[in-house]
């Protein structure tokens, strides 16, 4: 399965997310943005949750790109520490269990679980359920 | 330079008008304006219109008069209102005009806005997965905010509460029947923490303000409400906004801060001399966010306040007095002139049901919008 973009994983096996670095100020942004200023920088796979929610709406396409049948899902902000925090769903957990502060870990998820080639998504899981 | 009054106000009742378009609506709301400020369009020497989805402003000087008026269009996120008020009083605090209008409506379809990535230079896959929300973006702040702050959900819910409750006895609001506190807490969830009546919705709804320069208020035998202050102001670094795809681990402050410090300086006041606000409330957690973030109180003492019932219309800082953009909805190019027009309601003593009492002498206004602007106004009779 390929990702839903080019330039946001690593070739490395776990991924790494690919961050970007401004090259004159260090801030570090996620993802990388076009042009000089900023350089690829892999994000630590590593991190905790700064805050989240629960998607329980289909949005709209265009431009949302996922499955017609719609199940609910968490998506928050994961604090990669000392380089940035970053969006992405929420998987592995009940929604019940989801707290602020929870160590959390790179994964990737397809968009569309149903579908065969479905694009992968950047996703977090809790850190202790991975190996 | 000179002092900016508002001269003359109207609105086009908010909510859903099958069959009048937005520019309808705007054209509803600048005759009005034009009424009560006691001129025909002809007087009108500049305008500025914010729409987001309904169409250009200038447009609807086919239906005003075909007077070769100065007419900008303004187009600032949630924000535009704001930033078309601002506009238009720099024309005549420059002194370089005496008369003008600032005018906002817009019209949206049912659901979410249509956001796309594109127009807020963000890569398509962004989109792709799901993540152009706006309500994600809002609970995600608030789930942080109460986890640091201690705020309750019971606190968001009491927002709510008394925003469908002042919006009885506005005539332009859309949703005008009170909601018990635990109907609103047992709602569906649309965006955890938030249930389905702590957002607002996309609405319809027109408002045009008339601007007028001191001399020519007195000349039109108006009261004087001065704009003592209207600001706008973008993100400083470390902010945290719509559409963000990572935040920075420093954090900073918020386009709001500045734009409010922005707007005390000027006006020579500080929040506690403030007698109503209107602060932005697309969701009943921005209320509460927004009173800290406009230096009304410290982080976490909303809790206190609202369970006290100082933002009451009775209280010590009544906050959206007409029920603001949850109970009217959010038209985006009017939202923020409709706060401004409340805020001229209450200084006249004309809120009826809502109005505050002990003859206020001051008003404030704040809208929020993507990508991190805000605008702020502070009204003086």
């Amino acid at each position: 399965m390929q990702a839903i973009a080019e330039g946001l994983f690593t070739d490395e096996t776990p991924p790494r997310l690919i961050g970007g670095r401004d090259r004159t100020t260090g801030r570090i942004v996620f993802p990388c943005p076009q042009g000089e200023r900023f350089e690829p920088w892999p994000l630590q796979r590593k991190g905790t949750l700064w805050s989240w929610t629960v998607q329980r709406y289909r949005p709209k396409s265009p431009p949302y790109a996922g499955p017609d049948a719609f199940t609910p899902w968490a998506v928050g902000y994961v604090e990669l520490p000392g380089e940035t925090i970053v969006e992405a769903r929420i998987v592995g957990v009940e929604f019940d269990s989801l707290r602020i502060g929870m160590a959390l870990e790179l994964t990737q998820v397809p968009l569309d679980p149903a579908a065969p080639e479905s694009a992968l998504i950047p996703a977090f899981m809790p850190a202790s359920a991975n190996r | 330079m000179s002092d900016v009054c508002i001269v003359g106000i109207g609105i086009h009742p908010f909510g859903r008008t099958d069959g009048l378009s937005g520019v309808d609506q705007g054209v509803v709301a600048v005759r009005q304006a034009l009424d009560d400020a006691g001129i025909d369009w002809p007087a009108i020497q500049f305008a500025y219109g914010a729409s987001d989805a309904a169409g250009n402003p200038d447009t609807m000087v086919d239906r005003l008069g075909l007077t070769g008026v100065q007419f900008i269009n303004v187009r600032n996120g949630c924000a535009a209102g704001g930033s078309a008020l601002f506009s238009a009083q720099m024309a005549i605090k420059s002194g370089e005009y005496d008369l003008g209008l600032a005018v906002g409506f817009d019209k949206h379809p049912h659901g979410a806005f249509n956001a796309l990535p594109s127009e807020y230079n963000l890569p398509d896959w962004y989109g792709e997965a799901g993540y152009m929300i706006t309500t994600q973006f809002f609970a995600c702040k608030i789930m942080r905010y109460m986890h640091q702050h201690g705020i309750s959900r019971e606190t968001l819910g009491r927002v709510s509460e008394k925003a469908f409750r002042n919006a009885v006895h506005a005539p332009h609001a859309w949703r005008r029947e009170p909601v018990p506190l635990d109907v609103i807490l047992d709602a569906p969830m649309v965006s955890d923490p938030y249930s389905k009546f702590m957002f607002c919705s996309p609405a319809e709804g027109g408002v045009a303000l008339i601007l007028a320069s001191e001399k020519k208020a007195r000349e039109l035998g108006k009261p004087l409400i001065r704009l003592k202050a209207a600001t706008m102001r973008t993100r400083p670094p470390g902010s945290f906004e719509v559409f963000a795809p990572s935040i920075d681990v420093d954090r900073g402050g918020s386009a709001t801060n500045i734009a409010s410090a922005d707007a005390f300086r000027q006006a020579g006041i500080g929040p506690e001399g403030i007698a109503v606000a209107q602060l932005q409330d697309t969701e009943s957690g921005a209320e509460i966010m927004h009173m800290a973030e406009n230096g009304f109180c410290r982080d976490g003492e909303q809790e206190q306040w609202l369970a006290e019932g100082r933002t009451e219309i009775g209280g010590r800082l009544p906050v959206n007095t007409d029920g603001g953009c949850l109970a009217c909805g959010e038209p985006i190019g009017a939202s923020g002139l409709r706060q401004v027009y409340e805020n001229v309601v209450q200084l006249r003593g004309h809120g009826g049901g809502r109005q505050v009492p002990g003859e206020p002498k001051t008003a404030y206004s704040h809208v929020y919008g993507a990508p991190g602007v805000s605008a702020v106004t502070i009204l003086e009779r």
